[in-house]
């Protein structure tokens, strides 16, 4: 079926009691993830060819022994090939010769998960797998990186491997942040909770989530060339200067950032244009407040990270200077582009948790949200703030010192709409009636963690005190407290909550038990000391420190094997819940008055038979007399809940 | 149980606890807080984190009470009533006018107070860039007069002393322009006087982290970044590098002192005479330095001209022929 004229069709469709083809089996010689991989052998091997083929003779380069030229070639072309061989380039070069483009419609089976599927549900279970495996494999480094803190003198990396596995770690976690609730949460829900069959460009959607694979075998890819050792932050000129696994660092960030952007300009097109008859903007479930002001961000912020991961490519390959101080440019350059994406990208890891924490509440309290419209206020505030106060991560850098008052003003302003989530969290406890299954134990967890991280936050801010703890543990404490704390553990509860709908299946209670309390108790006590060790100076990133350190280290080092290990219980509950033994989630199990719960499960083709005209916001909790949330049209299957009032 | 009655409760364990934990912070962890009272920077930086601890306190308390209570007495388990919905349990208008109220001024007051607090302190011993606009008495001439080596620095006459901080992978090198420019790897100083750091590297960014001084600044090449302190006390003190510089970044530390002014006068003359073979070889003191052509360590050259007070000569810094 054609994009353009899609929805009155379907409408018109299914009014009329036919449904367009929606499946097909796959093709012999149909593309998948094994043909994407050859793709991106093939294009690989050209590219560093072809770049060793024209610039192999430079007089730099032969001095140098690294080619840079063929290494950037290799992942460009490398990435090409990925995207050729998914099939993600099918659509566009058809249209390009001027041919119709076969129709995409959706393989049957499980296959279809290796596929370029333009399916939201599709793609949103895709990037849960997605971002869990760049969540293990980041996870591992964390516990590399723990054990060689273990002692301040005996070592198990080389200083120089330690510094490499840091900088890897930060980053494909970073990376992965970005993307954690936006990509499986925010495609598979958001169409369901607007009342919307699709996306509103299912093939840049599918894009997106290819392109973040491809970002994720890049940002790897620095490992066989030898790491980069400049952090996540990439500092120049320390940038400038090392070795050939910094082109994977900056080539690894201009394509995630393409997956960023092409992520959040589809939902926000989508959250816009797709909503259903009735679902107002002040009905908009506070969920899809949080993704529509982290899809700005996304969409706004990430060109910046793209043009500096260019600049810096530029450098390395051509002999621009952007970042060389001696030729002309400034190592200020990056720092600036750098956080200048980079504050935005810090909230593009917090929003979506308070959506999710926002969502969740109101179904396990048994009470509308409170303040709803504030908490959506905030979050657009918040999203506008955070391009205003970049320079915080720069007090101590020498740039621009006479404006540190005002960065310390905006930053510290922005906790005022950064605590709006609290208004609306406490506003929605009182008085409550709390169930406290898993979903709501970590939406608990998320309130105890963001807090000493949104506080310490406000330390950071004042000039005075990030004097001492700027460039510290303590700075590390504070991000792992807002992101792990809160984005992760709202990634938790969403998956908790929502997997039941996406799956079908209901994750098992006692072993989620044992996943959370673990995963809380020793995530504090993994990072709750290093708000101490950082104010007793100890910097980031180093590989040896003082020795009256060692027994909070290790301390440390400890809780996070444990904490390491909760993940492990998560997973195997992952796998029990899902095919050891499965249990049938029914179609709502929470009672949730969310449009999204009113559909069956497993969630059919088109979402809704008919698309829902919304007649109330999803929070009417406890209420005489509630408004039905959506008329979903009479072909309601017998086994849906009743969608009028409020659950008993 | 009506409405106040919760509120009341809550309210007065706040109150109660609150106050326990700010006086016991205040009185027995406040004075041994980071980074300690050697200098009047971290005299000042020590203060503002108290404050701010002080201050958020009550705030973490407040939460965690609201939060305990909810999950003791408002848990489905307890049974109790049925939550109220409907318009009333939505909004309450001034709740939400109170909150936004009570962080907007709390927010206010701490900007406010932490500006201050860097304006009086002389940019808290951050690093300021090379024009510092909240420079303490005498340090613009003492900084103008080192440039132009013609500056002086002799015990108890209370002159500002200039120290030049010179990052590299990895290690950290010290220039006193006072004493003829002489280069060494110790960081001796005297006590009670107010010292310039003039922070520069010659490779990648470092950052100059002396610890209980209280001071922290940016070392970049081509650039010369300035942080003021004044000692106090005397004794030993760390100095690391945090800012990410390449693999040794962990072993970038090394210690310095803070000795009688006689003391430092003596080491500096001495450590002058000593050194003064080696100082000749040194290129003149200068702000910023630059590597040479091939980024070879050790022969650089000074970049001429460049004052620490006009920044557009620091950015457009003129390349000397090599
Ligand atoms: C109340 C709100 C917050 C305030 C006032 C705040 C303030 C700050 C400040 C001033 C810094 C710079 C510290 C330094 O390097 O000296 C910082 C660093 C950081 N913050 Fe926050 N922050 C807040 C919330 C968040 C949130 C919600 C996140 C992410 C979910 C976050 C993530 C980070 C990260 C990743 C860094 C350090 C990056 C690095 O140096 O590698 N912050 N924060
Ligand atoms: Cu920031
Ligand atoms: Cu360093």
């Amino acid at each position: 079926m054609s994009t353009v004229d899609e929805r009155p069709h379907e409408v018109a469709l299914a009014a009329s009691g036919t449904k367009p083809p929606l499946t097909q089996r796959p093709g012999l010689l149909s593309q998948h993830l094994g043909t994407a991989l050859v793709g991106a052998i093939i294009g690989y091997a050209i590219g560093h060819w072809l770049g060793n083929t024209i610039s192999s003779h430079y007089a730099y380069i032969v001095n140098s022994g690294q080619n840079a030229i063929a290494d950037t070639l290799g992942l460009m072309f490398g990435v090409a090939g990925w995207l050729l061989g998914i099939g993600a380039l099918n659509y566009p070069l058809a249209k390009l010769v001027g041919r119709q483009p076969n129709s995409e419609v959706e393989i049957q089976g499980w296959s279809k998960y290796f596929r370029y599927s333009t399916n939201h549900k599709t793609v949103g279970l895709q990037y849960v797998v997605g971002v869990l495996l760049f969540m293990f494999t980041g996870g591992l480094l964390a516990m590399a990186i723990r054990t060689e803190l273990l002692s301040p003198t005996t070592h198990v990396f080389s200083p120089d491997t330690y510094i490499k596995i840091v900088s890897e770690h930060g980053t494909v976690m970073m990376m992965m942040a970005t993307s954690i609730v936006v990509g499986p949460l925010g495609n598979y829900l958001v169409p369901l909770m607007i009342g919307s069959r699709r996306m509103a460009f299912p093939r840049i959607e599918a894009f997106s989530f290819w392109v973040f694979v491809a970002g994720y075998m890049v940002i790897f890819s620095a490992l066989p060339f030898g790491g980069f050792p400049t952090g996540w932050t990439g500092y120049a000129p320390l940038q400038t200067q090392s070795g050939p696994g910094m082109v994977s660092y900056l080539f690894g960030f201009a394509v995630i950032g393409l997956g960023m952007m092409a992520a959040g300009f589809n939902i926000a097109v989508t959250i816009i244009n797709y909503r259903a008859p009735g679902m107002t903007w002040s009905r908009v479930p506070i969920f899809v407040w949080s993704i529509l002001a982290t899809a700005a961000l996304l969409t706004l912020a990430t060109p910046t990270l793209f043009a500096a991961g260019v600049f810096g490519l530029l450098d390395r390959t051509v002999q621009t200077a952007f970042y060389v101080t001696e030729h002309g440019g400034s190592s200020y350059l990056w720092e600036n582009l750098f956080w200048f994406f980079g504050h935005p990208e810090v909230y593009i890891m917090a929003l979506p948790g308070f959506g999710i924490a926002g969502e969740i509440l109101p179904v396990f309290t048994r009470k509308p949200l409170f303040a709803y419209k504030v908490g959506a206020a905030g979050m657009i505030g918040v999203s506008l703030l955070s391009f205003f106060v970049w320079q915080h991560h720069l007090f101590q850098s020498g740039i621009n010192p006479d404006m540190r008052p005002l960065f310390m003003l905006t930053t510290e302003l922005i906790s005022i709409p950064t605590g709006f989530i609290y208004l609306v969290g406490m506003g929605t406890m009182y008085k409550a009636k709390i169930r406290f299954d898993l979903p709501m134990l970590f939406v608990m967890a998320l309130y105890f963690n963001f807090l000493i991280g949104g506080v310490t936050g406000v330390f950071l801010s004042d000039v005075p005190v990030n004097v001492t703890v700027h460039g510290g543990f303590f700075v590390l404490a504070h991000f792992h407290y807002t992101i792990m704390g809160g984005l992760l553990f709202a990634f938790m509860a969403g998956l908790y909550y929502w997997l039941p709908k996406m799956t079908g299946r209901m994750m098992n209670r006692r072993i989620g038990l044992w996943h959370f309390w673990t995963m809380f108790i020793f995530f504090n006590l993994t990072f709750f000391p290093m708000f101490i060790i950082g104010l007793l100076g100890q910097p980031r990133r180093v590989f040896t420190y003082a020795k009256n350190l060692q027994g909070l280290n290790d301390f440390s080092s400890i809780s996070a094997f444990v904490l390491g290990f909760s993940f492990l219980i998560f997973f195997f509950n992952l796998v029990w819940s899902l095919y050891i033994n499965p249990v049938k989630a029914p179609a709502n199990p929470w009672d949730s008055l969310g449009l999204e719960w009113q559909t069956a499960t497993p969630v059919p083709a088109h979402n809704f038979d008919r698309i829902p005209v919304v007649l109330a916001d999803p929070y009417h909790y406890s209420e005489v007399n509630a408004p039905a949330v959506a008329d979903l049209g009479p072909a309601s299957p017998p086994d849906e809940p009743s969608l009028s009032g409020a659950p008993a | 149980m009506n409405e106040t009655h919760h509120l009341r409760r809550m309210t007065i364990a706040w109150v109660i606890v609150s106050v326990v934990a700010d006086v016991l912070f205040w009185f027995f962890v406040g004075p041994h807080v980071p980074p300690g009272r050697m200098t009047d920077m971290a005299t000042s930086n020590q203060f503002d984190f108290n404050i701010l601890f002080v201050i958020a306190l009550p705030v973490l308390i407040g939460v965690w009470i609201y939060l305990g209570y909810t999950i003791v007495v408002w848990s489905a388990k307890r049974g109790g009533p049925e939550p109220v919905g409907g318009e009333a349990a939505r909004t309450n208008r001034t709740a939400q006018v109170a909150w936004i109220t009570i962080t907007s001024v709390v927010v206010l007051f701490l900007a406010g107070f932490g500006t201050v607090e860097l304006v009086v302190n002389h940019g808290s011993g951050g690093g300021e860039g090379p024009n510092p606009v909240w420079s303490p008495a005498g340090a613009t001439k003492a900084e103008a007069a080192a440039l132009a080596g013609t500056g002086t620095w002799s015990p108890h006459s209370g002159q500002v002393l200039p120290v030049q901080v010179i990052a590299q992978q990895w290690k950290f090198t010290y220039r006193y322009p006072t004493f003829g420019g002489f280069e060494t790897t110790q960081l001796v100083l005297p006590t009670n006087t107010t010292i310039v750091f003039n922070v520069t590297s010659l490779d990648v960014t470092h950052s100059f982290w002396a610890y209980q001084l209280g001071v922290k600044a940016d070392a970049n090449p081509l650039i010369n970044d300035v942080a003021y302190t004044a000692t106090t006390q005397q004794g030993q003190f760390v100095v690391r590098c945090s800012e990410l510089c390449g693999i040794w970044h962990g072993a970038m530390y090394n210690y310095g002192r803070v000795v009688s002014q006689q003391a430092f006068a003596t080491w500096a003359q001495q450590t002058e005479a000593t050194n003064a073979a080696n100082t000749q070889l040194l290129p003149a003191f200068a702000w910023t330095y630059t590597p040479d052509a091939n980024g070879a360590a050790g022969g650089y050259y000074p970049d001429g001209k460049v004052t620490p007070y006009s920044s557009a000569e620091v950015y457009g810094a003129k390349q000397p022929a090599s």
